[in-house]
């Protein structure tokens, strides 16, 4: 068979038919144009979601306290007395994989700084808190191990607080602020953080010393939780190994028992969010090839029109030397062709398309190269498989008939 | 004595139609050597379309046997007749099936097309020849829908030269065009016998039979004369008795 030839052949039939080479090939251009943006769409709101994940601290590893029962009643979390103290003080001791440990416990109720108030709650944490929740001092300083051995009144207050309780703009540091009836020295303010994609108010925070909350407004001896950060995201898994591990030898728990306490990693949060946004961009994707498989229909539609358009020219073909394999080449050749052509400039109406999404609508997009070699795989075996059909009758057609035929 | 470009013997055709078997032909039997330029004529029913499709290899017959330059084409494949026609033969038709927007050239070097054995300067090359050979070397890259009917017909005989066939077939090829036209076509036809070309020339009009060298009329799928002419008119003198046109300058 003489491919070059039957390529050019190919290519002039379509030159001769431009208009409606690029009505057939609109249909591809749209559905792979479509994939590429829908799962560029996709990809940019997974990842958007990701960065949001890791500035909240992807390595962090929260430990609760639960699991317990008593006479047969599960209690709330919250009022469990699980995690002591010497639960922090060995694991700070003994785990090989955290950067940062710091205790949970927290008191809430009204804030007031001479006529102002706000209703907020006070986070009891150690220094590490800062670096595990990437937390930045703006002006003064965080508290230090003095004070938390002291049990120091002292608090770092976020930018919601200072919103509220000095709404004049004087500089906070230094200043009291009251709870409960116990005053705090304010000694920091945070970096503002704004609010994080399920809503909450970074913001809304006051730190002090954990010891300051468990002895002076809860008297209590146990902690509400305790909060760690892994060396690195990949080390999570092993750091809660770690974790669980010295915490059951810690409480004694025999190898049947159950765990009481929880340990949740930020990695659980961010993977709910990922099969989240996985599920959206194959979504988006399904309708995107939907518009592409309906493109396919639309060549095999023009091809089929085709053939019976072009019955006479087939026959001449066929009366000066073509054989059937060499006219189902021709017609497979120009749909393909199509789909090819369709599927560059589908390709790149996608990509400028991803672009103008992400300037126009400030949206996060990120362009898949793997998206982009799908479709244009897919639109050519659409080419083939679509233009099969067609080819095929043209190829089977009896010269004498479409010869004679009008 | 020349070879024998053509041979059937006894051959028959029939058609099934619904019940009914259809004779289109009952036993036709001729050969025809290299160089005659033969004029079929029949009317319409006579079966000279039918002989025309197994002459020219589009069809096979039910029975007899047919050779074209030799090759016994009675039990040739589909794919392998396509080749046969593509080598031996060039056809000529009454609307002559040119391609649409496409160039004189391009229509010209179509068969060489499929003959993967023939480069393309080789290809470009025979179709400047053959039309030149039909006087049309100054509108090659004209399309066909710039031509005239007459130029059209000479473009679609280049196109049957171009593969340098063992015989040409023409289907009523001067039935779409005014007579002075038909016989300019007539006076090539003859110029193209004249350099040893096989002719033959399927039609209805009794009035070519004159300027070919052989004449065979069909009825009801027989053959029912075969004689040679042993006077050949000139069509270049009859076109130049034909009144001209005014309207004939372009």
């Amino acid at each position: 068979m003489n491919w070059t030839n039957l390529f050019k052949i190919s290519l002039k039939a379509l030159s001769n038919n431009k208009m409606r080479a690029f009505l057939t090939m609109l249909g591809i251009i749209i559905g792979v144009a479509a994939v590429i943006t829908m799962i560029a769409l996709g990809q940019g709101a997974k990842k958007n979601i990701q960065n949001e994940i890791s500035g909240m601290g992807s390595n962090i590893i929260m430990i609760h306290p639960g699991g317990e029962r008593r006479g047969g009643v599960r209690l709330d979390p919250s009022e469990m007395q699980t995690l002591k103290e010497a639960d922090y003080e060995v694991l700070r001791k003994e785990s090989l994989f955290l950067a940062g440990l710091s205790p949970n416990v927290t008191v809430s109720g009204q804030l007031i700084c001479g006529n102002n108030n706000y209703p907020s709650s006070v986070s009891g944490v150690s220094t590490d808190y800062i670096s595990i929740r990437q937390l930045e001092i703006s002006s003064g300083e965080m508290f230090t191990e003095t004070d938390v051995r002291q049990s120091a009144k002292v608090c770092v207050i976020g930018a919601t607080i200072v919103d509220n309780l000095f709404p004049d703009g004087t500089n906070p540091v230094g200043k009291i602020i009251r709870l409960n009836q116990v005053p705090l020295k304010v000694i920091g303010v945070l970096e503002a953080k704004g609010y994080n994609s399920m809503g909450m108010d970074q913001d809304d925070i006051v730190l002090a010393p954990y010891t300051t909350v468990m002895k002076r407004f809860r008297a209590i001896n146990y902690l509400e939780g305790i909060f760690a950060s892994a060396i690195a995201e990949e080390m999570t898994d092993l750091a809660t190994a770690d974790i669980e591990s010295i915490l059951r030898r810690q409480h004694k728990l025999k190898d049947g028992d159950d765990n009481d306490f929880m340990i949740r990693t930020q990695q659980e949060l961010s993977q709910i969010l990922n099969n989240t946004t996985n599920l959206l961009t194959t979504l988006l994707a399904c309708i995107a090839g939907i518009s592409l498989l309906v493109g396919g229909i639309g060549i095999m539609n023009i091809m089929y029109v085709s053939v019976t358009e072009r019955t006479k020219e087939i026959g001449l073909r066929m009366s000066v030397g073509a054989r059937g394999i060499d006219i189902l080449t021709q017609f497979l050749i120009e749909a393909i062709l199509i789909s090819i052509t369709g599927g560059i400039i589908g390709i790149l109406t996608g990509c400028g398309a991803s672009a103008i999404v992400r300037l126009v609508g400030n949206w996060p997009v990120a362009i898949q190269p793997w998206s982009v070699v799908i479709s244009f795989l897919v639109c050519t075996v659409t080419g083939v498989f679509f233009g099969w059909y067609p080819a095929k009758k043209a190829a089977a057609l009896d010269p004498i008939d479409a010869l004679r035929y009008e | 004595m020349e070879k024998k470009v053509i041979e059937l013997q006894n051959i028959k055709r029939e058609f099934i139609v619904g019940d009914e078997t259809v004779h289109a032909l009952r036993g036709v039997s001729f050969s025809i050597r290299e160089g005659e330029f033969v004029t079929i004529m029949g009317s319409s029913g006579s079966g000279k379309s039918t002989l025309l499709n197994i002459l020219g290899c589009l069809d096979t017959p039910t029975s007899g046997e047919y050779y074209l330059d030799g090759i016994s084409v009675r039990k040739m494949t589909k794919n392998k007749r396509a080749i046969l026609r593509n080598r031996k033969i060039g056809f000529v038709f009454q609307n002559y099936n040119l391609l649409p927007k496409t160039t004189a050239i391009e229509n010209v070097e179509l068969p060489l097309m499929y003959n993967p054995e023939i480069g393309s300067s080789e290809r470009r090359r025979r179709a400047v020849d053959a039309l030149k050979a039909v006087g049309l070397e100054d509108r090659m890259e004209h399309k066909s829908n710039q031509m005239s009917g007459g130029q059209m017909q000479r473009v679609a005989i280049a196109r049957a030269l171009v593969n340098d066939p063992a015989v040409i077939l023409a289907d009523e090829a001067t039935g779409n065009l005014d007579s002075r036209t038909s016989f300019e076509i007539l006076v090539l036809f003859q110029k193209l016998h004249a350099e040893g070309r096989t002719i033959i020339f399927v039609t209805h009009n009794p009035e070519i039979a004159s300027y070919s060298s052989r004449n065979i009329r069909l009825m009801d799928g027989h053959i029912i004369e075969d004689k040679i002419n042993g006077n050949i008119l000139s069509a270049e003198k009859t076109l130049a008795e034909l009144p001209v046109n005014d309207d004939e300058a372009e």
